[in-house]
């Protein structure tokens, strides 16, 4: 639900970074700002417990710049993971444009990716969107992990992607590998499916 | 389940047109900003700033403060909701100099407003209760 502003040219997008409870999702978030800190203007805004676990979301505005004549400003959030608070996760969706599922490759999670896959799913279609519809992409994160077995990759393309067949990224969100790709490629596949909305 | 699906469900109601987003400016400006308020927004519920006026001198972190009170008005809904009620219609945080209001302007957009002491609360009801009608009647 992108609002294209018509008069000033600016288009502002949600996308969300889904996933299992400790799968990275904060961490993707907390790069990025790292990275791109000259360009974000304001500060990440994190709803936590004191735990230090997201209770609610974080948030962070990304102002892309122009594309098409377009000034794109890509509202970045997370959702908290763990199964518990699937009330105000919901609430993070409502409105979405484009999802990234963060994947946590350890061997024993293999199953809550599972899970919370089939979730984002259910949860989607509360909202009448379709997870096979909505702009989609998968990181398999923690691959810098060596010291506990990890899933192959073939493995978690098998759990999760078989059926969807979006882009999927291993990533380090740690080490920062694969994050900034993961987000690219998350906007050009939201910016993509508002092109006709963009002329 | 494939027909329950809506295709353009991701889509927002793109029917605000440029002279729309004027009218509705220029009501924030003359009901709202002229009254004392310091900052209002118009925003979706999913934290998307439709329009904005303020008086010059607030700076807040607008799309921060779209996204948060998006997500604040969602949860305290939901809230209504499991006690049994249709909606909380008073939302209001106060504060020692600035306060925010909150108001439904319909099912997918909200007002708020950000005041001094300089403004009454009861004033400031008539008057955001007046800009919603115009809005309103803008769509
Ligand atoms: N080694 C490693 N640890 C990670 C990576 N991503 C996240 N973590 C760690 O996993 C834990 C949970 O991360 P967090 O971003 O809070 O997960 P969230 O619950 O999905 O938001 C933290 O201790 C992170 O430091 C990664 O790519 N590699
Ligand atoms: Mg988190």
């Amino acid at each position: 639900m992108a609002f294209v502003n018509m008069k000033t040219k600016e288009v502002q997008a949600k996308i969300v970074f889904y996933g299992p409870g400790r799968g990275g999702k904060t961490s993707n978030l907390e790069y990025i700002y790292s990275k791109f800190r000259e360009r974000i203007k304001s500060e990440m805004v994190s709803i936590k417990t004191h735990g230090d676990r997201t209770l609610f979301f974080d948030f962070l505005p990304f102002d892309i710049g122009k594309i098409m004549g377009y000034d794109v400003k890509v509202q970045l959030y997370t959702v908290p993971g763990q199964v518990k608070y699937d009330a105000t996760r919901k609430l993070v969706l409502k409105g979405v444009d484009g999802i990234v599922f963060v994947a946590d490759s350890q061997v024993e999670q293999r199953k809550k990716n599972v899970l919370s896959l089939k979730n984002l799913q259910e949860n989607l279609s509360t909202y009448k969107k379709s997870i096979f519809k909505v702009p989609l992409v998968l990181q398999y994160n923690k691959r810098d992990l060596k010291d506990v077995p990890l899933l192959p990759i073939e493995v978690m393309d098998k759990d999760l992607n078989s059926q969807l067949k979006v882009p999927s990224f291993p990533a380090s969100a740690v080490t920062g590998h694969n994050v900034v790709p993961t987000l690219k490629k998350i906007i050009s596949a939201t910016m993509a499916s508002l092109q006709n909305v963009l002329k | 389940m494939g027909s329950e699906y809506d295709d353009n469900a991701s889509f927002t109601d793109y029917s605000l047109g440029p002279e729309q987003l004027e009218v509705i400016e220029q009501v924030l400006e003359e009901d709202l900003i002229e009254s004392g308020v310091h900052s209002v927004m118009l925003i979706d519920m999913a934290g998307n700033i439709i329009a904005q006026h303020d008086n010059g001198e607030a700076q807040h972190d607008l799309y921060s403060l779209a996204a948060l009170a998006s997500a604040n008005f969602a949860a305290v809904d939901t809230m209504a909701k499991i006690v049994g009620e249709e909606e909380f219609s008073l939302l209001f945080h106060k504060g020692e100099s600035e306060n925010i209001h909150f108001s439904k302007v319909n099912p997918e957009y909200l007002l708020i407003t950000i005041f001094g002491k300089d403004v009454a609360l009861g004033l400031l009801r008539l008057k955001v209760a007046e800009a919603i009608q115009k809005i309103n009647d803008v769509w």
